[in-house]
């Protein structure tokens, strides 16, 4: 009996160890949190370097070009000298059947021919814009060729301003798509994961307050954050010039605060499933619209006015508007106060049904 | 060392249904103070209901239960940091080291061993920078007995810590247990091995149905069915033996012959077997498989409601 008492002594007077803040409960479960990150290579992928792949290439390919050449034909020569005075039109000189079949499969916009009686015949698609264009500025060059004098002077401007191109429009739309996915995937998978590998019943079976378990996705997703938006913001504005006009700081509460809303629906999502393929589906389910409706990739105003009420109070609209509203006109806090309000609002009601339904095992 | 006299658990009239099973039905249990207690029966008696009340992760529906003298409706935030708990089939994550792993344990206790004396404690010490992915399964039910064992417990809940594994690394698991039972830390485990309850536990409940339907050390069950060996023979024209001659022998208690096998329950051995042989001899009968065992929980538990613990 002696011998048992010196072993027991001896496991319970083996520490004390002085507590750093890596030996608190919410900093370790913090790193854990980055280490299963960090160690899953697609996720990194998926989360940082997806978004920058996607805008540079959606950039290129939406690049604002030297304005638009016309491509056009014409099988009479003194009418393709009077054509090639027009700046925008590319003036093909064929013969009548390589001309005919050139417009049949789509290779020019329109074809010219004169008449022996003198009259120009312009042959297009009038339903294709190219075509519609082609006619005004190829009927431009060759009245004034004949001799037309303008009666009104003009002159061009060009816009060409960082702030309304594509490019601009999409990285806010990319920033906001990121945040919204990476939280909803990050609080779905990771505790729909540890549900089904009843790693969270073990845990919950220790002393470890609840609420540090959901704190830690939290901090976790503020860390990433930084790099989340970061990344496309920076990349946007050092590669394709996109204006930063409104403050910085309400730039970062605006993350944050569409990062926790989004948590919140990541939480409600992952509060009760016990499968990957449950949160999966209910994740689309819940993200696939909004994808499509929130104006990611092109303006959400584009749906009927029916439902627009509908599809501004959806939280990545609400994000979105508020970061472009930012970012391109330079928006104060007063401009941004009704997409705060309902982020806001999204993140409470996300919040406190979550923890109401939330399935500790 | 405080050591009030109380026992490490106390479980009076507990209930637990669900849908349409009862899980538990009507369970009484008393554990003592550095005793290791096992919990014996088949898939679905109960025992992990049970166990999990205790533990303060399920609700029962009715019936009281007391832990190390405390109760989980006042106490659960004092008695979480003075349990040990490994449940059944955790994974813990893949991705982070056992080091990493046992740190995060003991980051929720309040006091205990550091994470590594704890991992030195199971034999993983090389094994510490692995990840948990890469351990084979004796393996990580060491660190899921390491991750019990970093608040410094006074009561140890394992349940069947060695199903799946291997004759070897169970072995191992039994000797680590060996250890924390010289510590003089109460243990909970549940097994379907019988061999496992008989090696390690001062006392088992063998349990059926939600119930308890025997109570005792393991010498004292096998003793109370009063059969010390089982003969078992099967042979060429076995099934037509004639039963009710080998009944007859000396010392033989029951003769029970199920497809060609012929079971005994004998209580003298060397007086049986002799007699046994010349019967069949007599009856020409030709022995293919003749073996004798000595009685263990696993025919007390055939004793006493005609099934086998590993029947599904």
């Amino acid at each position: 009996m002696n011998d048992r008492r010196a072993i027991a002594d001896r496991l319970r007077t083996e520490a004390p160890v002085p507590r750093t803040s890596s030996e608190h409960p919410l900093g370790q479960l913090t790193l854990v949190r980055i280490r299963e990150f960090i160690r899953e290579p697609e996720a990194l992928f998926w989360a940082l370097f997806f978004p920058v792949l996607l805008s540079a290439g959606l950039g290129v390919a939406f690049r604002n070009r030297p304005s638009e050449v016309l491509k056009i034909a014409t099988s009479t020569p003194p009418l393709a000298d009077a054509l090639r005075n027009e700046r925008l039109l590319d003036v093909q000189q064929l013969s009548g059947s390589d001309a005919e079949r050139a417009l049949q499969t789509g290779q020019i916009a329109l074809l010219a021919e004169a008449t022996p009686d003198g009259t120009v015949v312009y042959r297009y698609d009038e339903t294709n814009p190219e075509g519609r264009a082609a006619r005004m500025l190829a009927d431009d060059a060759v009245q004034r060729a004949g001799g037309r004098a303008d009666p009104v002077r003009a002159a061009d401007r060009l816009m060409r301003e960082p702030g309304s191109r594509y490019i601009d429009f999409l990285i806010p739309g990319l920033v906001g798509m990121g945040i919204m996915g990476n939280s909803v995937w990050l609080l779905g998978f990771a505790i729909t994961d540890a549900r089904r590998r009843k790693l969270m019943k073990r845990i919950v079976a220790t002393p470890m307050p609840r609420p540090y378990y959901l704190l830690s996705f939290l901090l976790f997703r503020m860390m990433l954050l930084v790099v989340e938006v970061g990344v496309p913001v920076s990349f946007g504005v050092l590669v394709f010039g996109v204006p930063l006009r409104g403050s910085l700081l309400i730039l970062s509460g605006l993350c944050v605060l569409g990062s926790l809303a989004f948590s919140a629906l990541g939480l409600l999502v992952a509060s009760r499933a016990r499968t990957i393929e449950a949160v999966s589906g209910l994740a689309n389910l819940v993200m696939v619209p909004m994808w499509i409706v929130s104006g990611v990739f092109f303006s959400a105003q584009r749906f009927p006015d029916a439902v627009q009420p509908v599809i501004k109070a959806l939280p990545l609209t609400a994000l979105i508007d508020a970061l472009r509203a930012n970012m391109l006109q330079g928006a104060g806090v007063a401009q941004i106060a009704r997409e705060s309000g309902t982020l806001g609002v999204w993140l409470v009601v996300c919040f406190a049904l979550a923890l109401k339904v939330f399935r500790w095992r | 060392m405080h050591a009030p006299p109380v026992a490490a658990l106390r479980v009076r009239n507990l209930r637990k249904s669900y849908k349409d099973v009862t899980a538990v039905d009507g369970l009484d249990l008393e554990v003592r103070t550095s005793e290791c207690f096992g919990l014996l029966g088949p898939n679905g008696a109960g025992k992990t209901t049970t166990i999990e009340i205790c533990e303060g992760l399920t609700q029962p529906d009715s019936g009281e239960v007391e832990v190390l003298g405390l109760r989980w409706s006042s106490d659960a935030g004092r008695l979480r940091q003075r349990l040990g708990i490994q449940l059944q089939d955790t994974q813990l994550s893949e991705k982070l080291t056992v080091l990493e792993t046992v740190r995060l344990f003991r980051s929720f206790f309040h006091q205990g061993p550091d994470a590594s004396t704890v991992i030195g404690q199971v034999q993983l010490d090389e094994k510490q920078h692995a990840r948990v992915g890469a351990l084979s399964g004796g393996q990580k039910q060491r660190l899921a007995l390491a991750c019990a064992l970093v608040g410094d417990p006074d009561l140890l809940f394992l349940d069947e810590p060695t199903t799946g594994l291997d004759p070897q690394a169970r072995r191992q698991l039994w000797d680590l247990i060996d250890q924390f039972k010289l510590a003089g830390k109460s243990i909970i485990l549940t097994t379907h091995y019988m061999d496992e309850a008989q090696r390690l536990c001062e006392r088992v409940a063998i349990i059926d149905h939600g119930r308890v339907i025997a109570l005792g050390t393991p010498r004292e069950l096998i003793a109370s069915i009063g059969v010390r060996h089982l003969v078992e023979f099967t042979g060429h024209a076995a099934g037509e033996l004639d039963v009710s001659t080998v009944q007859r022998i000396d010392g033989v208690r029951d003769v029970h012959s199920e497809n060609g096998t012929v079971r005994l329950q004998v209580t003298e051995l060397h007086r049986a077997v002799p007699a046994l042989l010349e019967e069949l001899g007599r009856q020409g009968v030709a022995l293919t498989e003749l073996r004798t065992h000595s009685a263990t929980l696993e025919d007390v538990f055939v004793a006493l409601t005609g099934r086998h613990l590993r029947d599904e």
